[in-house]
């Protein structure tokens, strides 16, 4: 039975999984970090299809903004015109490579045919918004959580020393 | 209702193209965002697991795998820059000082 839900699931998902694959397909990597600011896009729609809706709007703010401004700078940074990707002959391992992905994606999809396609639960309204979240988030993942504003900080001064120069 | 397995099986699909992107792309920043799509896939498992059994601690392992690739995608673009300051090149095959 189709229902609206179906219809934008499907609305969601084809783009996203033809931008996922344009992120591959792409001459330059301008192209494929365009590619893959629509695939986030996209995938924050599923998201929100999962009721994950501080998931969802993460997703845009970090993914699609933080991170992917990051990815643009480096470009920039590194000006690399079109003619560096692509244009070497490919390997035999990269032909292996293909192998093994698609032999990694008939295990998955064995195992997920397996999964008991017991439908989904009823949850209630506030499921997935910042309360829900934050309420767990800051009960019982206290510690994980304050363990990553540590893994942020490293990150940070990481960075900064492996990227610049002189300090 | 869109049965759990759809979500699964976008997830993977999803997988499968960032995991064939780590294998045949030899440019180090096209490797980082097929990187980016897996730990993506890994997010829609999590977070399709949490809408079937009704619990937000996959919303919360969903946030902090976010963060984590947020700090990865910092970390890596520094180390990007350092090797191509020094070799000219982000080729992932040319990076292979520790293998001679």
């Amino acid at each position: 039975m189709i229902t609206a839900e179906k219809v934008a699931f499907f609305v969601f998902a084809i783009p996203l999984v033809l931008t996922a694959a344009g992120v591959l397909w792409a001459r330059s990597p301008v192209y494929a970090a365009m590619n893959l600011v629509a695939a986030f896009f996209f995938l924050a729609g599923i998201y929100v299809l999962l009721s994950a809706h501080l998931i969802a709007f993460m997703q845009i703010l970090v993914y699609a903004g933080a991170v992917m401004v990051l990815f643009l700078f480096v470009i920039m940074l590194l000006s690399l015109g079109e003619a560096r990707i692509g244009t070497e002959p490919k390997k035999a391992m990269q032909y292996l490579g293909v192998l093994g992905a698609v032999a990694l994606a008939s295990v998955l999809v064995s195992a997920i045919a397996r999964v008991s396609d017991g439908g989904m639960r009823t949850v209630e309204n506030t499921f997935g918004t910042v309360k829900a979240v934050g309420n767990v988030l800051f009960t019982e993942f206290l510690l994980p959580f304050e363990a990553t504003s540590l893994l942020l900080l490293v990150a940070i001064v990481g960075a900064v020393v492996v990227a610049k120069e002189r300090i | 209702m869109v049965p759990v397995s759809w979500f699964l099986y976008l997830a993977a699909i999803l997988f499968t193209i960032g995991l064939t992107g780590v294998l045949i792309k030899r440019n180090a920043l096209i490797v980082m965002m097929s990187v980016e799509l897996m730990l993506n896939a890994a997010n829609l498992t999590f977070l399709a697991f949490a809408r079937q059994a009704g619990t937000v601690s996959g919303h919360a392992i969903a946030f902090f795998v976010i963060a984590v690739a947020a700090a990865e995608a910092a970390v890596g673009l520094a180390i990007v820059i350092a090797i191509y300051r020094t070799r000219g090149s982000v080729n992932v095959d040319e990076v292979r000082a520790l293998r001679e």
